[in-house]
């Protein structure tokens, strides 16, 4: 019998900008060779909506609302970079309880964002009631949040030169009773996680980033400290009062002992970072000075100072998901600053997702996709995308996509 | 709950979710109203992969250039009788991103939208009444 010569091809699979997989509009085409991933490419730009060139037309108070909006998930140190690099500029000293108390702030924000990020990994994979286990947690630190500041998502509590809610002591009692919930469903979800047989199995040696990777494509956050770099702005250039707080670089061989850089030790890392979180808002409140809350409490004042104002500020500050930079640049007499860019963590987090794609399964997409936290509503200021080819993303180049995915679903 | 509702529905609602440029604060808060709190679930409203499955429609955000078509096509795929419903300011008026150069929205430039929810983002107690608003209408639409 003559054997039927057969050439090897690889061939693609696109997905996205619209799919169950993906919370937010952002499309992959993935080259297949059987079931393992060849190559992969990232294009962005869905969620474009020119938060920076608005911000041009904005005074500064007013971009803090616009800098919360750029993700609902991260609406805490969007702002609170932004008030850094403008309070950086005009130097203005913020009161050292604003300083605590936008710490507590952050690490909330922080446990809230992890607990999602659980949920979410946890549904990836398949395992839907650990998504309504945590969830059902983060809605208390939601209702502590809403306690606090008023609002469940968007916060609106920092303004430049402070914060505009303060923490008394009435306030006390319900912070505790949450933080004790936390710890005490901290240990069920470290069980759940750490030693449930179905996570090993799907995380362990999964999406692999080695540290010479993520030093390379500088990788940030808890994808950087999964694989054993040991990065945190908060150790690294401390801000507001991280300094006097007892804050470590956590790398997932503080409990393991040895870095593999899966998404196993990236959800180790995310896990004791939750239990960080809750000793450092115990620090703040038990170290917290009394004082003024804000250096500047009228807003008419704030802005005509920032109007006299002239130079370039930056505020780097390490979000949820890894360093957050924004950079400002005001001129004087103007009202408007003259620039405003951020780079968001997922930015340097999305590079990292070529390694880790690159010989896994296709059914390891959504989980080492999920792994790296990506947030597309932050990142997408950038068009430029950059996997192996290089190449600039622009309308055409999208249209072009477009019209060949419509002509590949019309033959 | 919303007027003209049902004591009993004749089906369970599936809702399709497209983000159409959120900034994420809607669809958690729509991811929020399926889990344990407020548990949507327990009257078979969920949510489905595909817009060919679906009754509802939930859009989130001012819907960028580069989406317009995606969201179009979402709603052509989606049998009738269908509703829509937009959740969150953005998607209603533009919101905080009302003069971008990027936005093709607000919404209802592009579909017929059935029920608008406010608030930003609006509170998962809100996104079910919109819900249980749209059920009014696929149930009218129903017995006619």
């Amino acid at each position: 019998m003559k054997t039927k010569q057969t050439t090897k091809t690889t061939y693609h699979i696109p997905i996205g900008p619209i799919h169950p997989a993906l919370k937010e509009p952002v499309a992959f085409e993935f080259e297949i060779d059987g079931e393992r991933i060849v190559d992969v490419d990232v294009s962005l730009g869905h969620v474009h909506r020119t938060v920076e060139w608005t911000a041009t037309k904005r005074n500064p108070i007013q971009i803090l609302y616009l800098a919360e909006r750029i993700c609902g998930i991260c609406s805490y140190c969007h702002p609170t970079a932004f008030a850094l690099a403008v309070e950086n500029i005009a130097n203005i000293e913020v009161p050292e309880r604003a300083e605590y108390l936008r710490v507590i702030q952050a690490e909330l924000e922080r446990i809230c964002s992890h607990i999602l990020w659980a949920g979410v990994a946890a549904h990836e994979i398949g395992f839907d009631s650990v998504l309504f286990l945590t969830w059902q947690i983060r809605e208390k630190v939601l209702d502590l949040t809403e306690y606090l500041t008023g609002n469940r998502i968007t916060k609106g509590i920092i303004t430049i030169g402070g914060v505009r809610r303060d923490i008394t002591k009435e306030h006390h009692p319900k912070i505790f009773e949450t933080l004790n919930y936390l710890k005490d469903n901290f240990e069920k979800l470290r069980k759940v996680y750490l030693d449930d047989k179905t996570f090993r199995m799907r995380a362990q040696g999964c999406g692999i980033l080695t540290k010479e990777d993520a030093l390379k494509l500088c990788a940030v956050g808890p994808t950087a400290r999964g694989s054993g770099v040991k990065k945190d702005v908060r150790v690294d250039q401390a801000y507001f009062s991280c300094a006097d707080l007892d804050i470590e670089c956590i790398t997932p061989d503080v409990l393991t002992g040895e870095v593999n850089g899966d998404v196993y030790d990236r959800i180790i890392v995310r896990l004791l970072e939750v239990k960080q979180a809750i000793d450092l808002i115990e620090q703040c409140i038990d170290k917290m000075p009394a004082g003024d809350i804000v250096s500047e409490p009228k807003v008419a004042k704030v802005l005509a100072t920032l109007k006299k104002a002239s130079g370039e500020g930056i505020g780097r500050m390490e979000a949820p998901r890894g360093e957050v930079i924004h950079y400002v640049k005001l001129v004087e007499g103007e009202e408007y600053p003259f620039t405003w860019k951020v780079r968001a963590p997922t930015y340097n987090n999305i590079m990292p997702w070529v390694p880790m794609l690159i010989g896994e399964q296709i059914a390891d997409i959504p989980i080492v996709a999920a792994s790296t936290d990506p947030c597309m509503s932050c990142t997408n200021r950038v068009a430029i995308v950059d996997s192996g080819k290089k190449y600039e993303l622009n309308k055409e180049e999208l249209h072009r996509l477009s019209v060949e995915k419509t002509r590949r679903l019309m033959a | 709950m919303a007027k003209g509702l049902p004591k009993s529905f004749k089906k369970s609602l599936w809702a399709y979710h497209i983000n159409s440029g959120s900034c994420n604060g809607c669809d958690i808060e729509i991811i929020a109203a399926l889990c344990p709190r407020y548990d949507v679930e327990r009257f078979g409203i969920k949510l489905v992969g595909s817009p060919r499955h679906a009754d509802v429609l939930l859009t989130t955000g001012p819907v960028t250039r580069q989406m317009v078509d995606k969201v179009k096509r979402a709603y052509e795929q989606m049998p009738d009788p269908k509703a829509v419903i937009c959740v969150g300011n953005c998607g209603n008026t533009g919101d905080v991103f009302y003069e971008s150069y990027n936005l093709v929205g607000p919404i209802d430039n592009i579909l017929p939208v059935d029920v608008y929810v406010i608030g930003c983002p609006p509170r998962p107690e809100a996104i079910i009444n919109a819900v249980a608003k749209a059920w009014v209408k696929l149930e009218t639409l129903e017995a006619k």
